[in-house]
């Protein structure tokens, strides 16, 4: 089997390049830091390679979005962190943007407009879904999720922040796999427990925690993959599932992954 | 006796016009403190998009769009509010009846319609009585999780009771009209020259049974009382409603026209913060005249936005935001009704200190977070916007919270500790964990 090459172009490259990418791949810090989001990363990445989207990445130079500062009070924390960033893009000309983090992508999409960074901003899964549309990427070559039994675990940041919830499901349509919905999904959908700053802190004091609330929850519909699309929601749903005793027989994979895995990438 | 009927008559009048000229001095003392007290907020124009707003509250407050999320509750809510919007237009007769001594004053010029426009008030009021009924016992035998205040400690006391009166006041007001038509149907049959022939009304002839037997004279003064009782009913209930949970009744319709328009996720800018960031990054000279804000953040419902303020007179504590909310239902202590109601006692606090010095606002060495919110609750919050998507006036507890914890963590530097720890790695490795920046590309290497 021929060893296919992926490229992982900067911005800064591209510009000495005199090149434009089509779009901005915005990784983030958790798609750039954390072991396990770090293969999702890869996975899109690859997935662009496949589709042979002309992207390129910051690299060294992206920054946190500022997200967690904000939504934790600190907005002096936030501004200067999407200040630097914006200067960033602006000084690269970035006009579309593309995360796999529904955090990153409400900053970007709907924050730095005020502080005077406007970009085209998609979440990875609004991005995926329109490779398929567009017939760029198909499943091919890789596994079957044909009659699978998946479940999708809405981001708040991705659904009732930014009213997208089809698109993660018709990307995972589009692979053939059994959807089932938790009793609580969509606009309903429960949170991982991770939102607001929660992720770098302790919970406060109660009954349970919230992600083993919603673990229960996604065991409950039988299914064996459950399917995040938020690095966030992808460490609280772990976490949950390690406590439950059940990272044998179910598996957590980013709708990337899934995507990935259905191209044999 | 003639002198003594119509003497007693002029007497209902002359009670009758001072009570209603009193209720309307008590209601509109009322709302102009509600009003000002929302009014201590700040600025915020939500006056953009003024097609989109009324859309907005047309299909929010006026359609009841989101009362419908579960049909049947929003089906019995939907007949009380229909009902009650619709039997004003007989108030109105009340009213007019109360002022100029009169006895059903439309009836002879909508001559046989009155027969059926009052049938349809008696539908309306039929459909409200059962409603109330129904939610009365829902509140008091069923056990609603989210009323309970062995569950939810903000409904201790006083909110589950406010509750149960309302319901009791419309049972009652219900009652009232239905037994004063048909005990005026009697009279007609009677044959008593005062009450206009207008037929037995739909609903009110199958109480007619109850006055077999009364005479005509017990029969007027039941007629009477039943009208005083539902009259003087509807005025009491117009001052408590100012008091109570049910003002949401009148404020669902401006709170929704000026509810945000963009997405759930988007927080409010701090304008006054990013010419201090331009300056610290070298982007702008310091400007000497940039005013330096007083406090960071929200301390008390004086540095909330009005629309904040207006939100909590709006709230009528259904908790369903609560019920939707992850802290919650995990144990927390965090409660998004509870924010919205601390909210709304602040106000009512803010608002008897301003009457008690003439109209002005003297520190009481209060404040919303710490005295009614506490810091455990706001840190509870997981931002997931759940209790801003449930509220079906479209309520946002969120952006209470976020402002109390710019306060918190920008002007008293609390957060908890590692919180500051996330700071400083954001300020040092633009990472909230502790990582190099130089090795945030080095994920790279795992796609060969």
């Amino acid at each position: 089997m021929d060893q296919e090459v992926y490229k992982v172009p900067t911005m800064a490259e591209m510009a000495a390049s005199n090149e434009t990418p089509e779009v901005l791949f915005w990784v983030g810090c958790a798609g750039s830091f954390d072991d396990r989001y770090k293969r999702v990363t890869v996975a899109f990445v690859k997935i662009l390679n496949k589709a042979k989207v002309k992207f390129a990445v910051l690299g060294t130079e992206e920054s946190c979005t500022g997200d967690p500062a904000r939504r934790a009070g600190n907005e002096f924390t936030f501004q200067m962190l999407a200040m630097s960033n914006i200067q960033v893009l602006d000084m690269y000309g970035v006009k579309k943007i593309v995360t796999a983090c529904p955090h990153c992508f409400n900053t970007l999409k709907n924050e730095y407009p005020e502080l005077g960074g406007n970009y085209e901003v998609l979440h990875h899964s609004e991005y995926l879904q329109q490779l398929i549309d567009e017939g760029r990427v198909r499943p091919e070559n890789g596994e079957t999720f044909k009659g699978k039994k998946v479940t999708f675990h809405d981001s708040c940041y991705l659904g009732r922040a930014n009213d997208i919830y089809e698109a993660p499901r018709h990307v995972l349509e589009a692979l053939d796999a059994d959807l089932t919905e938790m009793k609580r999904s969509k606009v309903k959908g429960l949170c991982c427990g991770a939102g607001g700053g929660q992720m770098f802190k302790e919970p406060e004091k109660g009954r349970k925690d919230i992600n083993i609330e919603r673990i229960e929850e996604a065991l409950a519909t039988g299914a064996d993959t459950i399917a995040v699309a938020c690095p966030f929601c992808m460490i609280m749903m772990t976490d949950g599932l390690k406590n439950k005793e059940k990272e044998d027989s179910v598996k957590i994979f980013d709708i990337a992954e899934l995507v990935a895995q259905a191209n044999g990438l | 006796m003639q002198i003594t009927i119509s003497y007693m008559a002029v007497l209902q009048q002359v009670i009758f016009i001072v009570l209603l000229a009193g209720v309307s001095w008590l209601v509109y003392r009322r709302a102009n403190l509600i009003r000002r007290t929302i009014l201590i907020g700040k600025n915020e124009d939500r006056t953009d998009e003024p097609g989109k707003r009324l859309a907005t509250m047309l299909r929010v407050a006026f359609g009841q769009k989101k009362m419908f999320d579960r049909p049947l509750i929003g089906f019995l809510h939907f007949a009380v509010y229909i009902g009650f919007i619709l039997i004003n237009i007989e108030v109105l007769e009340i009213v007019l009846d109360g002022i100029l001594g009169t006895h059903r004053i439309f009836a002879p010029t909508l001559g046989g319609f009155y027969l059926y426009l009052i049938g349809f008030f008696e539908i309306l009021a039929f459909g409200v009585l059962t409603a109330c009924v129904i939610f009365l016992i829902r509140r008091s035998g069923v056990k609603v999780e989210r009323f309970q205040p062995e569950r939810h400690r903000e409904m201790n006391g006083w909110p589950q009771l406010d509750g149960k009166i309302i319901l009791v006041f419309e049972i009652v007001l219900m009652l009232a009209i239905l037994t004063m038509n048909a005990a005026d149907s009697v009279l007609q049959e009677m044959g008593n020259p005062h009450y206009a022939q207008t037929g037995s009304f739909v609903i009110s002839q199958f109480f007619k049974p109850l006055f077999t037997g009364w005479n005509e004279n017990t029969l007027v003064i039941y007629e009477r009382f039943a009208w005083w009782l539902h009259i003087a009913g509807i005025f009491a209930f117009a001052v408590y409603l100012t008091y109570s949970k049910h003002l949401h009744i009148v404020l669902a319709f401006p709170n929704t026209y000026y509810s945000r328009l963009s997405p759930k996720g988007k927080m409010n800018n701090m304008p006054e913060i990013t010419s201090e960031v331009k300056v610290m990054l070298g982007l702008e000279n310091q400007n000497t005249e940039s005013v330096v804000p007083e406090r960071f953040g929200a301390k008390d419902v004086m540095d909330l936005s009005w629309k904040n303020l207006m939100d909590a007179y709006s709230c009528t504590e259904c908790g369903r935001c609560t019920e939707a909310c992850p802290a919650n239902i995990t144990g927390k202590k965090l409660s998004p009704r509870k924010i919205m109601m601390d909210t709304r006692d602040r106000l009512e606090d803010v608002g008897r200190n301003m009457q008690a010095n003439g109209g002005e606002f003297v520190p009481d060495n209060k404040a919303l977070i710490g005295d009614y919110i506490l810091e455990e609750e706001i840190l509870a919050c997981t931002t997931c916007n759940a209790c801003v998507q449930e509220c079906p006036v479209l309520i946002n507890p969120l952006d209470i919270i976020l402002q109390l914890r710019r306060y918190k963590v920008m002007d008293e530097a609390q957060a908890p500790g590692s919180w500051n720890m996330m700071f400083q790695n954001l300020d040092t490795n633009q990472a909230p964990w502790k990582f190099s920046p130089a090795d945030r590309f080095n994920w790279a290497e795992g796609v060969k």
